[in-house]
């Protein structure tokens, strides 16, 4: 197993290393460019689900309940060849991150509206009381203890992100799938390979699920 | 007008939630240094009452004054002031929570801290004086960088009051503020109040705590059914109740003193 010629793991992933790492480089690109656009929404969308006027509210909503319907793959085929029927051509890469972002965006805003749905009402009244103004609540008071209650979700859905990423390989984006599947065209080390991506893909989200502890440990004193 | 201008005027405030009317036309004037008690049942709107004055009710008909200002909403109409004009207000305005209400994700120090930096633009080493001076005037200057979670309950609710007395408030509202707490903190907390109350700050009291109401009440109001059925100094009201309700409410805490 060990041998290092031709036809053996060893030798075959040393060949294919660029291409894997080239692949693994995109994935990794992919889930930070996705998880950090789809926060910044979230926090928008939550904050304007949970204070915005209703015809905000009911936009998000929109949004929200449209987009966490629909399969991620309809949404990423619909970017890529949807968008450039109505004359809107990007890459694949650029119509990847639509998607997932887009869909990101929509489960963080949720997560981030039941955050700070689930602070109690008196920590408003009580920032009202000292005269901190909407913004200053929310800055200071409210979403610093909304991170605390979204963090076990947003480690959820950025390790679901990092897994849709492999979606893209449908149109053609050479993420660590595609990558993988490529250089199985070429030796035909079926098991070998899938259980290497499937152990990279792992250790990206394990990374992920650290950074979340982590995180949390860090907000540990924030409790009731 | 010989008589000096209230701190705090309340001409018939009205204030309905959906089809009932909680507050049915109050008049009150605090004059500054008064300490005024609020007394009487539960949904007699008091809570309601001391909610609108901090401008976290709205209320539908009448006016609020503080120091001859008009709260919350503009001279001549009933419209709601803009947020930065409300803010402005409430700034002026402390209140102290049944639920104390302190941020959890800030020590003591910064819990004080937050609104004299933030709201009222201080240096933080100035602000931090003014908490530290006031944490240890409320007997807690040993537990400035506790978290709330790690202080008692009477111990949160005085870093509350000291966060809403460092601002210098005109006036503070303390509402129910011992209801949540264990029999054997009400003292550390009433103690803190009558202090401040010594010091001749103004303030409005809904309380349960008839001994506390007796001795450091400068007025009582008994409200029943959202209207002000009756007040005046707490000997006089307390021993002669015009009232047969005021005579029944205070029976019942009769009945409870040892």
């Amino acid at each position: 197993m060990f041998s290092f010629e031709p036809g053996t793991f060893l030798f075959e992933a040393w060949v294919a290393r660029n291409q894997l790492l080239a692949g693994l480089a995109v994935t990794a690109q992919l889930s930070v460019i996705t998880i950090f656009a789809g926060s910044v929404i979230g926090v928008f969308g939550g904050v304007g689900l949970t204070y915005g006027p209703l015809p905000i509210r009911f936009l998000l909503r929109v949004y929200v309940d449209a987009v966490r319907g629909i399969p991620v793959l309809v949404l990423i085929l619909f970017s890529y060849y949807g968008l450039a029927l109505l004359g809107i051509h990007i890459s694949p890469f650029t119509a990847g991150v639509v998607a997932l972002g887009g869909f990101c965006g929509a489960h963080m805003s949720e997560t981030v509206r039941g955050a700070l749905e689930s602070i109690p009402a008196g920590q408003t009244e009580a920032a009202k009381a000292i005269g901190l103004r909407f913004t200053q609540r929310l800055r200071y008071v409210l979403l610093p203890q909304a991170v605390r209650r979204l963090l076990p979700p947003w480690v959820n859905t950025g390790v679901e992100m990092v897994k849709g990423t492999t979606l893209l390989s449908i149109i053609g984006v050479v993420e660590l799938l595609l990558a993988t599947q490529q250089t199985i065209a070429r030796n035909y080390l079926i098991l070998q390979f899938y259980f290497a991506a499937g152990m990279l893909y792992v250790l990206v989200n394990i990374t992920i699920s650290q950074l979340g502890a982590l995180l949390e440990r860090r907000t540990a004193h924030l409790r009731y | 007008m010989a008589e000096p201008q209230p701190l705090l005027r309340a001409i018939d405030v009205h204030k309905k939630f959906g089809d009932v009317e909680v507050l049915k036309g109050i008049d009150i004037d605090v004059q500054k240094g008064e300490v005024l008690a609020i007394i009487g049942s539960s949904g007699s709107g008091k809570t309601t009452f001391l909610r609108c004055i901090n401008l976290l009710e709205e209320f539908h008909q009448g006016e609020i004054q503080v120091d001859g200002e008009r709260i919350g909403y503009t001279a001549g109409s009933h419209k709601r002031l803009g947020e930065a004009a409300i803010a402005a207000q409430r700034a002026r305005i402390g209140m102290v929570f049944q639920s104390f209400n302190l941020f959890p994700h800030m020590t003591a120090e910064q819990n004080v801290t937050l609104g004299l930096i933030k709201v009222q633009g201080r240096r933080k080493e100035e602000a931090v004086e003014i908490a530290r001076r006031w944490l240890d005037r409320v007997g807690l200057a040993e537990r400035r960088d506790h978290y709330p979670y790690q202080l008692s309950g009477g111990q949160q609710q005085r870093v509350a009051i000291a966060r809403a007395v460092s601002m210098e408030p005109k006036l503070v509202l303390f509402d129910e503020v011992t209801s949540a707490l264990d029999p054997e903190l009400v003292s550390e907390v009433l103690a803190v109040m009558q202090d401040l109350a010594k010091s001749g700050m103004t303030m409005l009291v809904v309380s349960h705590e008839m001994s506390f109401v007796r001795a450091v009440a400068t007025r009582v109001v008994f409200m029943e059914a959202g209207r002000i059925a009756e007040e005046g100094p707490p000997a006089e009201l307390f021993a002669r109740p015009k009232s047969e309700r005021l005579a029944a409410f205070l029976g019942r805490f009769h009945g409870l003193a040892h």
